[in-house]
């Protein structure tokens, strides 16, 4: 087997790995390699033919394949040594790859450090227990839109759409584009799983009604979907029996959400937040293994790509950092300080997640960015972040919601000595 | 007199402006901000939207080519520049940023490759 060595591994070549490659090379890390096990660089984002990508980086409106291409550009002009059509099989804790290629066969990297970049996965049929036979034309809204805009297929020509996550809103409006008639949107919840622009641009300006607190309860057809029951639900989410409808149809599209692909992290013994579904990590981005980071959607599912490349460079920058301390052997453990001297950001009132989910001690070098997900809808808010009962930094918000990641700074000048508990508060 | 409501999508607090005419002048009642009445008044008086789709490309390692348009369009004329995108067939290699379709239904608009593809 090939063994090779390499500074830092990057596995996955989407967004995230994309620009954590291109940061560690600025950082002068001098052996960097990417592992992706598409055809081509650029992941999801080379299916999003939409607009509305890098708003917040380029200032723009770009679509995602125009936002991949960017990265891929400056890329180009690094020596980052990208192996394409490359699966990882395995990581070690000890920072060991095991992937194979057709023309390497199977190879082992030892690195220095990885940076896991492998983006999330789509729920799917399985995961929401849907009853029903197992005819074909269920597929997710990704699966279409692969279809759609890669491989040059129309996967039906009458869909329902199960569920309101954003991929099934664009969706809806593509596929209405090229002549498949979208009958609705059912999200068992009580409001809506997507951006509200989403809803606006992609159910409102095509006339797809959404139909809240309603579910898919059958699947008709036994080769091919000839139909479904949807029914609406109770507070509950259980079916309200009489209210079943039958609808025709030769497509079940699923947006049901999406969860952190951590099958190679869980292999490594990273530890994950049961909240977010991926590694707990720290400022740096570093996981609970030593010289394992996380970046973009491996770590939590983000709204936006222009986090996700954020994401990817903050766990570069701690990259970097980790080799250098491990080079300077100043510091014999190169995690950069002990459990002691470690924080826990805890999501307090209506706060659903935050990413980070550790912290440094004492005060910090700069602002840091924490991510978030706030429970419930509300104007004129603001997170107040609390350490041992004082307040120690807020943010304003003007409007929240779940469906919208906050970003709420963190004072570098803040000196924290215990957890950090953010709150959602009325701004008064 | 008619009225119409807009949802703003300039930011995510979705403002629900009321446009009001009356004799061909608007009145917006519910905006938060300057950017969402400019949002408001484009929406009822000239609706603008960037145009992206795919088209089928020969020799390369997928088989649609993602395309934008350089700039917005007005909404009206989507459907034309789709029914216009759909007879366009391309050849492998290409370049991003790559004219695809010039001034396209005369929108003065040019269509470009959204993403480069080399040659299979």
């Amino acid at each position: 087997m090939k063994t090779e060595h390499v500074d830092i591994a990057i596995i996955g070549g989407g967004p995230a790995g994309l620009a954590a490659a291109i940061e560690a090379k600025r950082q002068g890390v001098e052996k960097v390699c990417i592992i992706e096990r598409d055809t081509d660089l650029g992941g999801i984002l080379q299916q999003c033919i939409h607009d509305g990508f890098g708003l917040k980086r380029f200032g723009k409106q770009m679509s995602g394949g125009q936002y991949a291409e960017a990265f891929i550009e400056e890329l180009a002009h690094t020596d980052v040594d990208v192996r394409l059509k490359t699966m990882v099989t395995k990581i070690t804790e000890d920072r060991r790859i095991f992937a194979v290629n057709e023309r390497e066969g199977m190879i082992c990297l030892n690195c220095g450090a990885i940076i896991l970049a492998m983006g999330c996965r789509e729920r799917s049929r399985n995961q929401i227990q849907m009853p029903g036979a197992r005819p074909s034309g269920v597929m997710t809204a990704g699966a279409v839109q692969r279809y759609i805009n890669m491989e040059g297929y129309l996967p039906g020509k009458k869909a329902v759409i199960l569920g309101s996550g954003d991929i099934g809103l664009i969706m809806a409006r593509r596929m209405t584009l090229e002549g498949i008639a979208v009958e609705g949107v059912y999200e068992v919840m009580s409001g809506p799983g997507g951006l509200t622009r989403n809803i606006v641009q992609c159910l409102g300006e095509f006339d797809i009604p959404l139909h809240l607190s309603t579910t898919v309860t059958r699947v008709f057809g036994k080769e091919r979907i000839t139909g479904v029951e949807v029914s609406a639900v109770d507070a509950d989410r259980r079916p309200i029996a009489g209210t079943e409808r039958r609808i025709d149809c030769d497509l079940l599209v699923l947006a049901v959400g999406l969860i952190p692909e951590n099958e190679l992290s869980k292999g490594a013994g990273v530890e994950l937040d049961a909240r977010t579904n991926g590694p707990v990590v720290d400022q740096d981005f570093m996981t609970s293994a030593p010289g394992i980071f996380a970046a973009g959607n491996v770590v939590a599912v983000f709204d936006l790509v222009d986090y996700v490349s954020d994401t990817g460079e903050m766990a570069a920058r701690g990259a970097a950092a980790y080799l250098r301390r491990a080079d300077s052997a100043e510091i014999a453990d190169a995690r950069g300080g002990d459990e002691a001297s470690i924080i826990r950001t805890i999501a307090g009132t209506d706060i659903n997640f935050i990413v980070p989910q550790k912290l440094n001690a004492g005060k910090r070098e700069s602002d840091i960015n924490l991510f978030l997900r706030v429970k419930k809808t509300g104007e004129n808010q603001k997170i107040r972040m609390v350490c041992k009962g004082a307040s120690v930094s807020e943010c304003r918000e003007a409007f929240v919601a779940p469906p919208e990641m906050l970003v709420a700074k963190l004072a570098g000048s803040a000196d924290l000595d215990d957890d950090l508990r953010l709150n959602l508060e009325a701004n008064q | 007199m008619s009225e119409r409501e807009i949802v703003c999508t300039v930011c995510p607090r979705s403002c629900r402006v009321k446009a009001k005419e009356t004799g061909g002048a608007y009145v917006f009642e519910g905006y938060s901000c300057k950017r969402g009445l400019g949002h408001a008044q484009s929406e009822v008086e000239n609706p603008m939207r960037m145009l992206t789709s795919a088209v089928p490309i020969a020799r390369a390692t997928v088989r649609m080519l993602p395309v934008i348009s350089e700039a917005t369009i007005p909404k009206a004329k989507l459907h034309d520049c789709l029914e216009a995108l759909y007879k366009v067939r391309v050849d492998s290699p290409v370049a991003a940023g790559q004219v695809i379709v010039k001034d396209i239904c005369g929108t003065g608009v040019d269509v470009i490759a959204a993403r480069s593809m080399k040659r299979k």
